[in-house]
Protein backbone atom coordinates (compact mmCIF):
# COMPACT_ATOMS: atom_id res chain seq x y z
CA UNK A 1 0.00 0.00 0.00
CA UNK A 2 1.78 2.76 -1.24
CA UNK A 3 1.09 6.76 -0.64
CA UNK A 4 -1.29 6.62 -3.71
CA UNK A 5 -3.55 4.43 -2.73
CA UNK A 6 -6.19 6.77 -0.17
CA UNK A 7 -6.02 8.90 -3.72
CA UNK A 8 -6.97 6.15 -6.18
CA UNK A 9 -9.86 5.36 -3.55
CA UNK A 10 -11.15 8.59 -2.99
CA UNK A 11 -14.21 8.35 -5.13
CA UNK A 12 -14.87 5.94 -2.96
CA UNK A 13 -14.55 8.08 0.25
CA UNK A 14 -16.83 11.23 -2.68
CA UNK A 15 -19.71 7.99 -2.79
CA UNK A 16 -19.79 7.56 1.11
CA UNK A 17 -19.99 10.97 1.85
CA UNK A 18 -22.55 11.75 -0.97
CA UNK A 19 -25.08 9.18 0.42
CA UNK A 20 -24.39 10.56 4.27
CA UNK A 21 -25.40 13.90 3.04
CA UNK A 22 -28.42 12.32 0.44
CA UNK A 23 -29.78 11.15 3.85
CA UNK A 24 -29.29 13.75 6.54
CA UNK A 25 -30.36 16.48 4.09
CA UNK A 26 -33.52 14.39 3.46
CA UNK A 27 -32.67 13.96 -0.12
CA UNK A 28 -33.90 10.70 0.04
CA UNK A 29 -36.07 8.89 2.71
CA UNK A 30 -34.18 6.97 5.19
CA UNK A 31 -36.81 4.28 5.00
CA UNK A 32 -35.50 3.43 1.27
CA UNK A 33 -31.69 4.31 2.26
CA UNK A 34 -30.80 4.67 5.91
CA UNK A 35 -28.14 6.83 7.45
CA UNK A 36 -24.77 5.33 6.31
CA UNK A 37 -23.57 6.16 10.03
CA UNK A 38 -26.73 3.67 11.09
CA UNK A 39 -25.92 0.90 9.11
CA UNK A 40 -22.06 1.64 10.31
CA UNK A 41 -23.88 1.33 14.00
CA UNK A 42 -25.42 -1.48 13.00
CA UNK A 43 -22.46 -3.35 11.61
CA UNK A 44 -20.57 -3.11 14.68
CA UNK A 45 -23.74 -4.59 16.92
CA UNK A 46 -24.04 -7.32 14.50
CA UNK A 47 -20.29 -8.00 14.54
CA UNK A 48 -20.16 -7.78 18.32
CA UNK A 49 -23.64 -9.76 18.68
CA UNK A 50 -21.52 -12.83 17.40
CA UNK A 51 -24.71 -13.01 14.73
CA UNK A 52 -22.41 -11.85 11.90
CA UNK A 53 -19.23 -13.82 12.37
CA UNK A 54 -20.80 -17.39 13.20
CA UNK A 55 -23.32 -16.77 9.77
CA UNK A 56 -20.51 -15.59 8.06
CA UNK A 57 -18.31 -18.55 9.09
CA UNK A 58 -21.60 -20.94 8.12
CA UNK A 59 -21.72 -19.35 4.70
CA UNK A 60 -17.64 -19.38 3.86
CA UNK A 61 -17.22 -22.93 4.98
CA UNK A 62 -19.60 -24.48 2.62
CA UNK A 63 -18.71 -22.47 -0.01
CA UNK A 64 -14.86 -22.97 0.58
CA UNK A 65 -15.81 -26.82 0.92
CA UNK A 66 -17.84 -26.67 -2.72
CA UNK A 67 -14.91 -24.59 -3.85
CA UNK A 68 -11.87 -26.71 -3.16
CA UNK A 69 -13.90 -30.24 -4.01
CA UNK A 70 -14.40 -28.03 -7.68
CA UNK A 71 -10.80 -26.96 -8.07
CA UNK A 72 -9.60 -30.50 -6.96
CA UNK A 73 -11.47 -32.71 -9.58
CA UNK A 74 -11.45 -29.74 -11.84
CA UNK A 75 -7.92 -30.11 -12.41
CA UNK A 76 -7.82 -33.52 -12.01
CA UNK A 77 -10.24 -34.30 -14.92
CA UNK A 78 -9.05 -31.15 -16.88
CA UNK A 79 -5.39 -32.44 -17.26
CA UNK A 80 -6.70 -35.79 -17.97
CA UNK A 81 -8.52 -34.43 -20.58
CA UNK A 82 -5.53 -33.01 -22.42
CA UNK A 83 -3.15 -36.14 -21.85
CA UNK A 84 -5.47 -38.84 -22.95
CA UNK A 85 -7.78 -38.54 -26.06
CA UNK A 86 -9.83 -41.57 -24.62
CA UNK A 87 -11.05 -39.40 -21.65
CA UNK A 88 -11.58 -36.21 -23.70
CA UNK A 89 -13.88 -37.97 -25.76
CA UNK A 90 -16.16 -39.07 -23.00
CA UNK A 91 -15.35 -35.67 -21.08
CA UNK A 92 -15.73 -32.97 -24.14
CA UNK A 93 -19.27 -33.57 -24.93
CA UNK A 94 -20.38 -33.35 -20.73
CA UNK A 95 -18.67 -30.21 -20.58
CA UNK A 96 -20.16 -28.61 -23.40
CA UNK A 97 -23.56 -29.56 -22.62
CA UNK A 98 -23.21 -27.80 -18.97
CA UNK A 99 -21.16 -24.68 -20.25
CA UNK A 100 -24.21 -22.43 -22.29
CA UNK A 101 -26.41 -23.40 -19.08
CA UNK A 102 -26.65 -21.12 -16.25
CA UNK A 103 -25.88 -22.76 -12.84
CA UNK A 104 -27.80 -21.03 -10.87
CA UNK A 105 -30.44 -22.89 -13.04
CA UNK A 106 -29.70 -26.04 -10.74
CA UNK A 107 -30.94 -24.30 -7.56
CA UNK A 108 -34.34 -26.05 -7.92
CA UNK A 109 -32.95 -29.29 -8.63
CA UNK A 110 -30.61 -29.13 -5.55
CA UNK A 111 -33.59 -28.20 -3.45
CA UNK A 112 -35.07 -31.65 -4.53
CA UNK A 113 -32.24 -33.81 -3.62
CA UNK A 114 -31.25 -32.28 -0.84
CA UNK A 115 -33.37 -30.04 1.02
CA UNK A 116 -32.59 -26.73 2.33
CA UNK A 117 -29.56 -27.83 4.01
CA UNK A 118 -25.41 -27.80 3.89
CA UNK A 119 -25.52 -30.43 1.20
CA UNK A 120 -27.44 -28.60 -1.70
CA UNK A 121 -25.33 -25.30 -1.28
CA UNK A 122 -22.12 -27.22 -1.44
CA UNK A 123 -23.31 -29.40 -4.33
CA UNK A 124 -24.74 -26.53 -5.80
CA UNK A 125 -21.17 -24.09 -5.68
CA UNK A 126 -19.42 -27.84 -6.28
CA UNK A 127 -21.20 -28.03 -9.52
CA UNK A 128 -21.25 -24.53 -10.52
CA UNK A 129 -17.35 -23.81 -10.11
CA UNK A 130 -16.09 -27.09 -11.95
CA UNK A 131 -16.64 -25.76 -15.13
CA UNK A 132 -14.09 -22.95 -15.15
CA UNK A 133 -11.30 -24.79 -13.88
CA UNK A 134 -11.83 -28.13 -15.78
CA UNK A 135 -11.96 -25.40 -18.83
CA UNK A 136 -9.03 -23.81 -18.23
CA UNK A 137 -7.01 -26.68 -16.72
CA UNK A 138 -7.55 -28.52 -20.27
CA UNK A 139 -6.55 -25.24 -22.21
CA UNK A 140 -3.48 -24.86 -19.55
CA UNK A 141 -2.25 -27.97 -19.65
CA UNK A 142 -2.58 -28.61 -23.88
CA UNK A 143 -0.68 -25.54 -24.34
CA UNK A 144 2.02 -27.04 -22.22
CA UNK A 145 5.45 -26.82 -24.72
CA UNK A 146 5.65 -30.16 -25.84
CA UNK A 147 9.51 -30.53 -25.86
CA UNK A 148 9.55 -30.04 -22.36
CA UNK A 149 7.22 -33.08 -21.73
CA UNK A 150 9.82 -34.76 -24.63
CA UNK A 151 12.86 -33.95 -22.84
CA UNK A 152 11.08 -34.89 -19.17
CA UNK A 153 10.34 -38.70 -20.76
CA UNK A 154 13.91 -39.03 -23.14
CA UNK A 155 15.66 -38.59 -19.25
CA UNK A 156 12.91 -41.23 -18.19
CA UNK A 157 10.48 -39.10 -16.24
CA UNK A 158 7.07 -41.74 -16.32
CA UNK A 159 3.56 -40.36 -17.24
CA UNK A 160 3.14 -39.48 -13.52
CA UNK A 161 6.09 -37.32 -12.87
CA UNK A 162 5.46 -35.66 -16.19
CA UNK A 163 1.87 -34.88 -15.48
CA UNK A 164 2.58 -33.19 -11.99
CA UNK A 165 6.47 -32.28 -12.23
CA UNK A 166 6.36 -30.55 -15.96
CA UNK A 167 2.48 -30.13 -16.93
CA UNK A 168 0.88 -28.58 -13.82
CA UNK A 169 3.92 -26.04 -13.53
CA UNK A 170 3.57 -25.45 -17.05
CA UNK A 171 -0.26 -25.05 -16.95
CA UNK A 172 -0.35 -22.99 -13.37
CA UNK A 173 -0.59 -19.27 -14.71
CA UNK A 174 -4.07 -20.39 -16.95
CA UNK A 175 -5.33 -23.17 -14.06
CA UNK A 176 -4.65 -20.50 -11.81
CA UNK A 177 -7.21 -17.86 -13.47
CA UNK A 178 -9.90 -20.35 -14.00
CA UNK A 179 -9.38 -20.57 -9.85
CA UNK A 180 -10.06 -17.02 -10.05
CA UNK A 181 -12.84 -16.96 -11.96
CA UNK A 182 -14.82 -20.10 -9.83
CA UNK A 183 -13.66 -18.35 -6.90
CA UNK A 184 -16.41 -15.10 -7.71
CA UNK A 185 -18.96 -18.22 -8.81
CA UNK A 186 -18.43 -19.47 -5.45
CA UNK A 187 -19.76 -16.33 -3.98
CA UNK A 188 -22.30 -15.80 -6.91
CA UNK A 189 -23.91 -19.24 -6.15
CA UNK A 190 -23.19 -19.01 -1.95
CA UNK A 191 -25.34 -15.39 -1.54
CA UNK A 192 -27.88 -16.69 -4.48
CA UNK A 193 -28.60 -20.23 -3.08
CA UNK A 194 -28.83 -18.47 0.28
CA UNK A 195 -31.48 -16.18 -0.51
CA UNK A 196 -33.35 -18.71 -2.33
CA UNK A 197 -33.30 -21.83 -0.20
CA UNK A 198 -31.69 -21.62 3.29
CA UNK A 199 -32.02 -22.19 7.25
CA UNK A 200 -28.56 -20.09 7.85
CA UNK A 201 -25.55 -17.88 6.57
CA UNK A 202 -25.56 -14.55 5.11
CA UNK A 203 -28.07 -14.40 2.58
CA UNK A 204 -30.35 -15.91 4.56
CA UNK A 205 -29.88 -12.81 7.19
CA UNK A 206 -30.04 -10.48 4.24
CA UNK A 207 -33.94 -11.94 3.30
CA UNK A 208 -34.93 -12.24 7.22
CA UNK A 209 -33.57 -9.03 7.53
CA UNK A 210 -35.67 -7.55 4.64
CA UNK A 211 -38.33 -8.87 5.28
CA UNK A 212 -38.45 -8.32 8.70
CA UNK A 213 -38.12 -4.25 7.70
CA UNK A 214 -34.67 -4.17 9.22
CA UNK A 215 -33.07 -2.28 6.46
CA UNK A 216 -30.16 -1.11 8.08
CA UNK A 217 -28.82 -4.16 9.39
CA UNK A 218 -29.60 -5.95 6.38
CA UNK A 219 -27.23 -3.07 3.87
CA UNK A 220 -25.10 -4.19 6.83
CA UNK A 221 -24.96 -7.98 5.86
CA UNK A 222 -25.17 -7.21 2.11
CA UNK A 223 -22.41 -4.43 2.27
CA UNK A 224 -19.93 -6.90 4.35
CA UNK A 225 -20.88 -9.31 2.06
CA UNK A 226 -19.49 -7.57 -0.86
CA UNK A 227 -16.85 -6.89 1.18
CA UNK A 228 -15.91 -10.15 1.77
CA UNK A 229 -15.74 -10.98 -2.45
CA UNK A 230 -13.57 -7.95 -2.57
CA UNK A 231 -11.18 -9.16 -0.38
CA UNK A 232 -11.48 -12.67 -1.37
CA UNK A 233 -10.37 -11.56 -5.10
CA UNK A 234 -7.73 -9.12 -4.22
CA UNK A 235 -6.31 -11.92 -1.25
CA UNK A 236 -6.40 -14.30 -4.30
CA UNK A 237 -4.67 -12.03 -6.94
CA UNK A 238 -1.80 -11.40 -4.31
CA UNK A 239 -1.88 -15.51 -3.87
CA UNK A 240 -1.39 -15.72 -7.38
CA UNK A 241 1.41 -13.73 -8.03
CA UNK A 242 3.18 -15.30 -5.05
CA UNK A 243 2.35 -18.57 -7.24
CA UNK A 244 3.64 -17.33 -10.04
CA UNK A 245 6.60 -15.64 -9.14
CA UNK A 246 9.32 -17.86 -10.39
CA UNK A 247 7.83 -17.15 -13.97
CA UNK A 248 10.01 -14.02 -15.88
CA UNK A 249 6.72 -11.72 -16.79
CA UNK B 1 -7.65 -29.54 -85.17
CA UNK B 2 -4.96 -29.61 -82.47
CA UNK B 3 -6.22 -26.27 -81.96
CA UNK B 4 -9.84 -27.17 -81.14
CA UNK B 5 -8.18 -29.92 -78.92
CA UNK B 6 -6.54 -27.21 -76.47
CA UNK B 7 -9.84 -25.26 -76.78
CA UNK B 8 -12.47 -27.61 -75.38
CA UNK B 9 -12.62 -28.89 -71.72
CA UNK B 10 -9.65 -31.11 -70.48
CA UNK B 11 -11.04 -34.52 -69.12
CA UNK B 12 -8.20 -35.28 -67.25
CA UNK B 13 -8.40 -31.68 -65.13
CA UNK B 14 -11.80 -32.49 -64.03
CA UNK B 15 -11.19 -35.71 -62.79
CA UNK B 16 -8.14 -34.13 -61.46
CA UNK B 17 -10.53 -32.56 -59.41
CA UNK B 18 -12.98 -35.24 -58.45
CA UNK B 19 -9.59 -37.19 -57.52
CA UNK B 20 -8.92 -33.84 -54.78
CA UNK B 21 -11.84 -34.01 -53.45
CA UNK B 22 -11.46 -37.47 -52.57
CA UNK B 23 -8.62 -36.99 -50.95
CA UNK B 24 -9.84 -34.57 -48.74
CA UNK B 25 -12.63 -36.63 -47.93
CA UNK B 26 -10.48 -39.43 -47.21
CA UNK B 27 -7.78 -37.23 -45.19
CA UNK B 28 -10.64 -35.92 -43.12
CA UNK B 29 -11.90 -39.76 -41.82
CA UNK B 30 -8.09 -40.62 -41.47
CA UNK B 31 -7.68 -37.24 -39.29
CA UNK B 32 -10.49 -38.77 -37.09
CA UNK B 33 -12.67 -35.40 -37.22
CA UNK B 34 -15.66 -37.64 -38.29
CA UNK B 35 -14.96 -40.59 -35.97
CA UNK B 36 -14.33 -37.90 -33.22
CA UNK B 37 -17.38 -36.07 -33.75
CA UNK B 38 -19.47 -39.18 -33.85
CA UNK B 39 -17.93 -40.63 -30.35
CA UNK B 40 -18.79 -37.47 -29.20
CA UNK B 41 -22.55 -37.72 -30.46
CA UNK B 42 -22.93 -41.36 -28.88
CA UNK B 43 -21.69 -40.45 -25.57
CA UNK B 44 -24.49 -38.07 -24.79
CA UNK B 45 -27.09 -40.39 -26.26
CA UNK B 46 -25.64 -43.04 -23.70
CA UNK B 47 -25.91 -40.63 -21.23
CA UNK B 48 -29.29 -39.93 -22.16
CA UNK B 49 -29.99 -43.80 -22.13
CA UNK B 50 -28.45 -44.18 -19.17
CA UNK B 51 -30.40 -41.27 -17.53
CA UNK B 52 -33.74 -43.04 -18.82
CA UNK B 53 -33.01 -46.68 -17.72
CA UNK B 54 -31.44 -45.10 -14.32
CA UNK B 55 -34.97 -43.46 -13.47
CA UNK B 56 -36.91 -45.73 -15.48
CA UNK B 57 -35.98 -48.80 -13.81
CA UNK B 58 -35.95 -47.90 -10.30
CA UNK B 59 -31.88 -47.69 -9.97
CA UNK B 60 -32.77 -43.69 -8.57
CA UNK B 61 -35.80 -42.59 -7.33
CA UNK B 62 -37.99 -41.31 -10.01
CA UNK B 63 -38.60 -38.54 -7.96
CA UNK B 64 -35.33 -37.31 -7.88
CA UNK B 65 -34.57 -38.03 -11.33
CA UNK B 66 -37.39 -37.94 -13.31
CA UNK B 67 -37.23 -39.90 -16.88
CA UNK B 68 -35.42 -38.31 -19.46
CA UNK B 69 -38.61 -38.84 -21.62
CA UNK B 70 -40.96 -37.42 -19.18
CA UNK B 71 -39.13 -34.12 -18.98
CA UNK B 72 -38.86 -34.09 -22.49
CA UNK B 73 -42.77 -34.72 -23.09
CA UNK B 74 -43.11 -32.20 -20.61
CA UNK B 75 -40.94 -29.92 -22.51
CA UNK B 76 -43.20 -30.40 -25.83
CA UNK B 77 -46.48 -29.97 -24.03
CA UNK B 78 -45.80 -26.91 -22.48
CA UNK B 79 -44.45 -25.65 -26.23
CA UNK B 80 -47.87 -26.82 -27.47
CA UNK B 81 -49.93 -24.74 -24.93
CA UNK B 82 -47.75 -22.00 -25.17
CA UNK B 83 -46.60 -21.44 -21.72
CA UNK B 84 -42.64 -22.87 -22.67
CA UNK B 85 -42.60 -19.57 -25.02
CA UNK B 86 -43.87 -16.92 -22.22
CA UNK B 87 -41.79 -18.09 -20.04
CA UNK B 88 -38.45 -18.01 -22.04
CA UNK B 89 -39.75 -14.99 -24.14
CA UNK B 90 -39.89 -13.19 -20.41
CA UNK B 91 -37.04 -14.32 -19.47
CA UNK B 92 -34.92 -13.14 -22.67
CA UNK B 93 -36.99 -9.80 -22.63
CA UNK B 94 -35.69 -8.82 -18.90
CA UNK B 95 -32.27 -10.04 -19.96
CA UNK B 96 -31.99 -8.67 -23.36
CA UNK B 97 -33.91 -5.31 -22.05
CA UNK B 98 -31.31 -4.83 -18.54
CA UNK B 99 -28.00 -5.75 -21.27
CA UNK B 100 -29.13 -3.34 -23.65
CA UNK B 101 -29.53 -0.52 -20.99
CA UNK B 102 -26.32 -1.01 -19.20
CA UNK B 103 -24.51 -1.54 -22.85
CA UNK B 104 -26.18 1.89 -23.51
CA UNK B 105 -24.71 3.13 -20.42
CA UNK B 106 -21.37 1.25 -19.93
CA UNK B 107 -19.67 1.68 -23.44
CA UNK B 108 -20.31 5.24 -23.48
CA UNK B 109 -18.51 5.04 -20.01
CA UNK B 110 -15.91 2.83 -20.95
CA UNK B 111 -14.40 4.56 -24.01
CA UNK B 112 -14.59 7.87 -21.87
CA UNK B 113 -12.42 6.64 -19.69
CA UNK B 114 -9.69 5.20 -21.74
CA UNK B 115 -9.95 8.87 -23.09
CA UNK B 116 -9.86 11.20 -19.89
CA UNK B 117 -7.92 11.24 -17.07
CA UNK B 118 -10.08 12.47 -14.53
CA UNK B 119 -13.02 10.57 -15.41
CA UNK B 120 -10.73 7.49 -15.30
CA UNK B 121 -9.61 8.27 -11.71
CA UNK B 122 -13.53 8.83 -10.66
CA UNK B 123 -14.67 5.52 -11.79
CA UNK B 124 -11.85 3.13 -12.23
CA UNK B 125 -11.77 2.55 -8.28
CA UNK B 126 -15.68 1.90 -8.10
CA UNK B 127 -15.31 -0.77 -11.25
CA UNK B 128 -12.57 -2.73 -9.79
CA UNK B 129 -14.27 -3.07 -6.62
CA UNK B 130 -17.56 -4.11 -8.26
CA UNK B 131 -16.29 -6.08 -10.54
CA UNK B 132 -15.52 -9.25 -8.18
CA UNK B 133 -18.58 -8.58 -5.69
CA UNK B 134 -21.67 -10.54 -5.90
CA UNK B 135 -23.74 -8.06 -7.00
CA UNK B 136 -26.04 -10.46 -6.98
CA UNK B 137 -26.52 -9.44 -2.98
CA UNK B 138 -27.68 -6.38 -3.56
CA UNK B 139 -31.06 -7.59 -5.54
CA UNK B 140 -32.95 -6.64 -2.06
CA UNK B 141 -31.82 -3.26 -1.77
CA UNK B 142 -33.11 -2.17 -5.88
CA UNK B 143 -36.56 -4.53 -4.60
CA UNK B 144 -36.62 -2.37 -1.66
CA UNK B 145 -35.87 0.69 -3.71
CA UNK B 146 -37.87 0.22 -6.93
CA UNK B 147 -40.97 -2.42 -7.22
CA UNK B 148 -41.79 -6.64 -6.84
CA UNK B 149 -42.07 -6.60 -10.72
CA UNK B 150 -39.59 -6.07 -14.20
CA UNK B 151 -38.41 -2.62 -13.08
CA UNK B 152 -36.22 -4.35 -10.13
CA UNK B 153 -35.11 -7.60 -12.14
CA UNK B 154 -33.98 -5.27 -15.28
CA UNK B 155 -32.46 -3.22 -13.28
CA UNK B 156 -30.47 -5.78 -11.34
CA UNK B 157 -29.66 -7.06 -14.91
CA UNK B 158 -28.10 -3.97 -15.67
CA UNK B 159 -25.96 -3.75 -12.75
CA UNK B 160 -24.54 -6.96 -13.47
CA UNK B 161 -23.80 -6.60 -16.82
CA UNK B 162 -22.34 -2.86 -16.54
CA UNK B 163 -18.77 -3.82 -14.99
CA UNK B 164 -18.26 -6.48 -17.40
CA UNK B 165 -18.96 -3.84 -20.49
CA UNK B 166 -17.07 -0.85 -18.86
CA UNK B 167 -13.65 -3.43 -18.58
CA UNK B 168 -13.95 -4.42 -22.03
CA UNK B 169 -14.94 -1.09 -23.51
CA UNK B 170 -12.23 0.80 -21.31
CA UNK B 171 -9.35 -2.10 -22.35
CA UNK B 172 -10.81 -2.38 -26.20
CA UNK B 173 -10.29 1.40 -26.46
CA UNK B 174 -7.15 1.68 -24.55
CA UNK B 175 -5.36 -1.10 -26.88
CA UNK B 176 -6.04 1.35 -30.21
CA UNK B 177 -2.87 1.09 -32.44
CA UNK B 178 -1.76 5.26 -31.96
CA UNK B 179 -0.15 5.10 -35.07
CA UNK B 180 -3.66 4.76 -37.16
CA UNK B 181 -4.65 7.44 -34.94
CA UNK B 182 -1.86 9.51 -35.85
CA UNK B 183 -1.98 8.52 -39.69
CA UNK B 184 -5.60 9.96 -39.68
CA UNK B 185 -5.20 13.25 -37.92
CA UNK B 186 -2.29 14.09 -40.37
CA UNK B 187 -4.83 12.95 -43.03
CA UNK B 188 -6.91 16.38 -41.79
CA UNK B 189 -9.66 14.54 -39.64
CA UNK B 190 -11.12 15.92 -37.18
CA UNK B 191 -11.46 14.24 -33.61
CA UNK B 192 -15.10 13.23 -34.05
CA UNK B 193 -14.26 11.41 -37.19
CA UNK B 194 -11.26 9.88 -35.44
CA UNK B 195 -13.64 8.65 -32.99
CA UNK B 196 -15.86 7.56 -35.42
CA UNK B 197 -13.83 5.80 -38.00
CA UNK B 198 -10.86 4.99 -36.06
CA UNK B 199 -10.95 4.22 -32.45
CA UNK B 200 -14.87 2.66 -32.47
CA UNK B 201 -14.04 -0.05 -35.18
CA UNK B 202 -10.38 -0.73 -33.66
CA UNK B 203 -11.91 -0.70 -30.14
CA UNK B 204 -15.48 -3.03 -31.36
CA UNK B 205 -13.64 -6.89 -31.44
CA UNK B 206 -13.10 -6.17 -27.63
CA UNK B 207 -16.03 -4.62 -26.68
CA UNK B 208 -17.59 -7.64 -28.77
CA UNK B 209 -15.88 -9.98 -26.46
CA UNK B 210 -17.38 -7.84 -23.45
CA UNK B 211 -20.66 -8.61 -25.00
CA UNK B 212 -20.57 -11.94 -25.34
CA UNK B 213 -19.28 -12.44 -21.53
CA UNK B 214 -22.57 -10.23 -20.38
CA UNK B 215 -25.13 -11.29 -22.05
CA UNK B 216 -24.83 -15.05 -20.40
CA UNK B 217 -24.58 -13.05 -17.05
CA UNK B 218 -27.64 -11.44 -17.58
CA UNK B 219 -29.68 -14.60 -18.72
CA UNK B 220 -27.77 -16.06 -15.10
CA UNK B 221 -29.10 -13.00 -13.33
CA UNK B 222 -32.29 -12.80 -14.76
CA UNK B 223 -32.84 -16.29 -13.58
CA UNK B 224 -31.84 -15.99 -10.17
CA UNK B 225 -33.80 -12.72 -9.62
CA UNK B 226 -36.92 -15.03 -11.14
CA UNK B 227 -36.19 -17.56 -8.82
CA UNK B 228 -36.02 -15.09 -6.11
CA UNK B 229 -39.14 -12.64 -7.04
CA UNK B 230 -41.51 -15.76 -8.41
CA UNK B 231 -43.85 -14.99 -10.29
CA UNK B 232 -43.59 -15.98 -13.75
CA UNK B 233 -40.54 -16.31 -16.53
CA UNK B 234 -38.27 -19.47 -16.69
CA UNK B 235 -36.66 -19.15 -13.49
CA UNK B 236 -39.98 -18.62 -11.43
CA UNK B 237 -41.74 -21.46 -13.38
CA UNK B 238 -38.78 -23.76 -12.17
CA UNK B 239 -38.55 -22.45 -8.75
CA UNK B 240 -42.57 -23.01 -8.47
CA UNK B 241 -41.96 -26.01 -9.38
CA UNK B 242 -39.63 -27.33 -7.13
CA UNK B 243 -41.79 -26.20 -4.08
CA UNK B 244 -44.28 -27.71 -5.35
CA UNK B 245 -42.26 -31.00 -5.14
CA UNK B 246 -42.58 -30.92 -9.52
CA UNK B 247 -39.72 -32.54 -10.13
CA UNK B 248 -40.47 -33.09 -14.04
CA UNK B 249 -41.21 -29.30 -13.94
CA UNK B 250 -37.92 -28.86 -12.73
CA UNK B 251 -35.96 -30.80 -15.08
CA UNK B 252 -37.44 -29.90 -18.14
CA UNK B 253 -36.79 -26.10 -17.22
CA UNK B 254 -33.41 -27.36 -16.92
CA UNK B 255 -33.41 -28.40 -20.71
CA UNK B 256 -34.96 -25.40 -21.58
CA UNK B 257 -32.70 -23.30 -19.81
CA UNK B 258 -29.64 -25.41 -21.49
CA UNK B 259 -30.77 -25.08 -24.78
CA UNK B 260 -32.06 -21.13 -24.70
CA UNK B 261 -28.36 -20.86 -23.55
CA UNK B 262 -27.28 -22.90 -26.20
CA UNK B 263 -28.78 -20.82 -29.04
CA UNK B 264 -27.90 -17.28 -26.95
CA UNK B 265 -23.87 -18.02 -27.27
CA UNK B 266 -24.52 -19.42 -31.01
CA UNK B 267 -26.45 -16.39 -31.79
CA UNK B 268 -24.12 -13.87 -30.19
CA UNK B 269 -20.80 -15.50 -32.32
CA UNK B 270 -22.86 -15.35 -35.26
CA UNK B 271 -23.59 -11.74 -35.16
CA UNK B 272 -19.48 -11.04 -34.03
CA UNK B 273 -18.65 -12.88 -37.48
CA UNK B 274 -21.09 -10.84 -39.18
CA UNK B 275 -19.80 -7.56 -38.00
CA UNK B 276 -16.14 -8.15 -37.48
CA UNK B 277 -16.10 -9.78 -41.25
CA UNK B 278 -13.75 -6.96 -42.05
CA UNK B 279 -11.51 -7.59 -39.74
CA UNK B 280 -7.88 -9.59 -39.38
CA UNK B 281 -9.82 -11.92 -37.11
CA UNK B 282 -11.86 -13.27 -39.31
CA UNK B 283 -9.46 -14.21 -41.75
CA UNK B 284 -7.79 -16.30 -39.58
Amino acid sequence: MSIATPFRYAPLLILFLAWEAATTFGLISTQMLPHLTTVIATWWELMAGGELPSQAYRSLSRSFAGLGAAVFFGILIGVTMAGSRAFRLVANPIVQAFYPMPKSALIPVVMIWFGLGDMSKISLIFLGCMLPVVISSYNGARGVNPFFIWSAKSLGASNAAVAVQVVLPGAMPEILNGVRTALAFSFILMVSSELVIARDGLGYLISTFGESGSYPAMFAVILTVAALGFIADRTYSAFMRYVLRWRES
Amino acid sequence: MSRTRELSVDPVTSSDAARAQDETRRARLRSGKVTDFAIQASVLISIGLIWEIASRGGFVHPFLLPPLSEALMRLVSNAITGTLFIDLGLTLYRAVTGFAISAAIAVPLGVLMARSAPVRWFFDPLVSIGFPMPKIAFLPIFILWLDIYDTAKITMVAFSCFFVIVSASYAGTLAVDRWQVWSARSFGASERQVLTEIVLPMALPQILTGFQIALPVAMITTIVTEMLMGGRGIGGAMITAGRFADSVGVFSGIIAIALLGFAVIRTLEMIRRRILVWHAEARS
